[in-house]
């Protein structure tokens, strides 16, 4: 094995064809991971992942073993892992150890893949830079005085860096498809209700998602189709009948109907980000795509009710950290000082920015005025999607306005750091499922093109950024430090 | 222009159970004004007929059989206590015993 394989694909050719095994695999990742120098690792599992890699090299050797078996992942630090620490990226949380794995990861571990270990993220994903995390910057391989995205920033990372074939990350408002753009790699937010959130850190539950990070569209859904599925422990899951979501990626575009949401290309756009976009809208129209220009009127208040209702719901989830059962405690004169001196200690400052928010907006006499208003916004956002959505497949948008910052550049800035997440946090208002793919450098740094399907379309978003996949060799590039194309 | 007061951020930060040091509030305050100017402007919005959205999932009440089924072992849910007294959760006294009470 002289070069690590670049796709799911790959892997699992070269794991039935016996040129590696999962334990090589799995060794080869390790000892990249912990040469990681963009600290995206919190956690490196050695003996989990080689316990696991193990029983994969057994199971293929019987010759019955699905694709993900053997084939390297990390998973975001927010999703709770048995017997593996899970930190949230905060210190609130430092040395817990999750007495039970979360649904999507119990979903791949039934399949075979071999968790690696834990990755940095903003502090409970509050963040669009991983500048937020209690265990320091994740750092862009692009250029390291730059942010990798957030708030999935180390999964991101380990995926750019070749570093493991595959992440899992979660997107409250952006933080999967965004660092993903900033990176230089695929990553997608399913349908609201695609995957289970059960024993996920809990954000803002109306809005989050989990979902993965790939070299590839078709490695995005392969590894969808083993998250997928209602989950008893999820009552937000949706019961669906089975599909296969691989059945449309090589059929084209040609007669698609796709709308260009003229909103997403706002003042603040960067031009190498708005040309890269355009040009790739251009590709799909070449391919025989019908490109509509079309209005989403309210995207313009998106960014408002996403900081009512986000910072509302999280100040109710976040309620859970008291140092009673679990996490740091840090004692106070009575057990009212000990809560307040806990939290005071254990959380960074977004998130207590974003508690005193929350709290404010939901707090009496504000209720109305800030929490149901956002509320009575969403649903016209929602609306106007579902309405465009009567006329077109798909929407193509940036997935973020500029690309990669430098590190501190925003910190400072709460207002300008949350509108990175513009073109994306409109999806998760509305629940519909988005994916980021590569389309270009602006200034030798990615660019990416988000493509919005409807409710449960995901495989009708897989078919047009695969049909842009194929015409391009945006997805093959690697940051300049990072392993060769594969 | 300051959408809140320092004061109101020292009361909310309370309310919310979180410390916080003069010079945080004083930073908390300048920043969030700032957050709640931009997201204030949802004001301007005509929802006197539209319903709320909670969530956009297209489920109501979602129920199962009420069947028994193990919890999580005791161990496992004290083990990440950071004080505890046999099988509680040891936290300081709330109520205070009275004399003679």
């Amino acid at each position: 094995m002289a070069e690590p394989p670049g796709t799911i694909a790959d892997a699992a050719a070269l794991l039935r064809s016996k040129q590696a095994s999962a334990v090589e695999l799995a060794r080869s990742a390790i000892d990249r991971a912990r040469a990681d120098r963009f600290n995206a690792w919190l956690t490196v599992s050695e003996e989990h992942a080689l316990a696991q890699a193990r029983i994969a090299d057994e199971r293929l050797a019987r010759g019955d073993a699905p694709l993900l078996c053997g084939i390297p992942w990390a998973c975001k630090d927010i999703i709770g892992t048995k017997d593996v620490e899970t930190t949230a990226g905060s210190r609130i949380l430092d040395g817990y150890i999750p007495p039970y794995s979360a649904t999507v990861v119990e979903r791949l571990d039934r399949e075979g893949a071999v968790m690696i270990g834990k990755t940095n993220l903003d502090e409970f994903a509050m963040g669009s830079s991983n500048e937020n995390s209690a265990f320091g910057p994740v750092r862009n391989p692009w250029d390291d005085t730059r942010v990798p995205g957030g708030s999935s920033g180390g999964s991101a990372v380990s995926v750019a860096t070749g570093e493991v074939l595959f992440a899992l990350g979660t997107d409250t408002g952006g933080s999967i498809r965004q660092p993903a753009a900033l990176t230089g790699v695929a990553g997608m937010k399913p349908t609201y209700g695609r995957v289970s959130r059960y024993g996920v850190v809990a954000f803002a539950s109306s809005l989050d998602q989990v979902g993965p990070f790939a070299r590839t569209v078709e490695d995005v859904a392969v590894i969808c189709q083993a998250l997928f599925g209602r989950d008893p422990s999820d009552a937000t899951t949706m019961p669906l009948p089975a599909e296969d979501l691989r059945r449309d990626l090589e059929r084209g575009v040609r007669g698609m109907r796709l709308g260009v949401p003229k909103e997403y290309f706002i003042e603040g756009i960067e031009p190498g980000v708005e040309r890269a976009v355009r040009a790739a809208i251009a590709e799909l129209e070449r391919q025989g795509a019908s490109i509509r220009e079309v209005s989403l009127p309210s995207t313009d208040h998106a960014l408002g009710v996403y900081y009512i209702i986000q910072p509302a719901e999280a100040s109710a989830n976040l309620a859970r950290y008291d140092g009673v059962r679990y996490g740091l405690r840090v004692e106070g004169s009575d057990l009212f000082d000990t809560y307040k001196r806990t939290r005071g200690t254990g959380f960074g400052a977004e998130v207590k920015r974003r508690m005193i928010l929350g709290t404010y907006a939901l707090s009496t006499g504000y209720y109305d005025a800030y929490y149901v208003k956002a509320q009575k916004v969403r649903t016209l956002i929602k609306a106007e999607f579902e309405r465009v959505f009567e006329q077109i497949d798909a929407l193509l948008t940036p997935t973020s306005p500029t690309v990669a910052f430098g590190i501190g550049a925003k910190v400072d800035d709460p207002l300008a750091m949350y509108l990175n997440d513009v073109c994306t946090l409109p999806v998760n208002i509305a629940g519909l499922p988005g994916i980021s793919i590569p389309c270009g450098l602006s200034d030798g740094l990615p660019v990416g093109l988000q493509v919005i399907a409807s409710y449960w379309r995901e495989a009708t978003m897989f078919r047009v950024a695969a049909a842009y996949e194929r015409a391009t060799d945006h997805h093959r590039r690697r940051p300049p430090a990072g392993p060769k194309a594969a | 222009m300051a959408a809140i007061e320092g004061s109101v951020v020292r009361y909310v930060a309370d309310l919310a159970r979180i410390a916080l040091t003069d010079e945080e509030v004083e930073r908390f305050t300048k920043q969030l004004s700032v957050v709640l100017d931009a997201v204030g402007k949802l004001r301007e919005v005509d929802t006197a007929a539209i319903p709320p959205t909670a969530s956009v999932l297209p489920l109501d009440n979602v129920m199962r059989e009420d069947e028994v089924r193990p919890g999580l072992p005791l161990e496992d849910a004290m083990r990440n206590a950071p004080a505890r007294d046999g099988d509680l959760f040891r936290v300081q006294t709330v109520i205070e015993e009275r004399p003679g009470g």
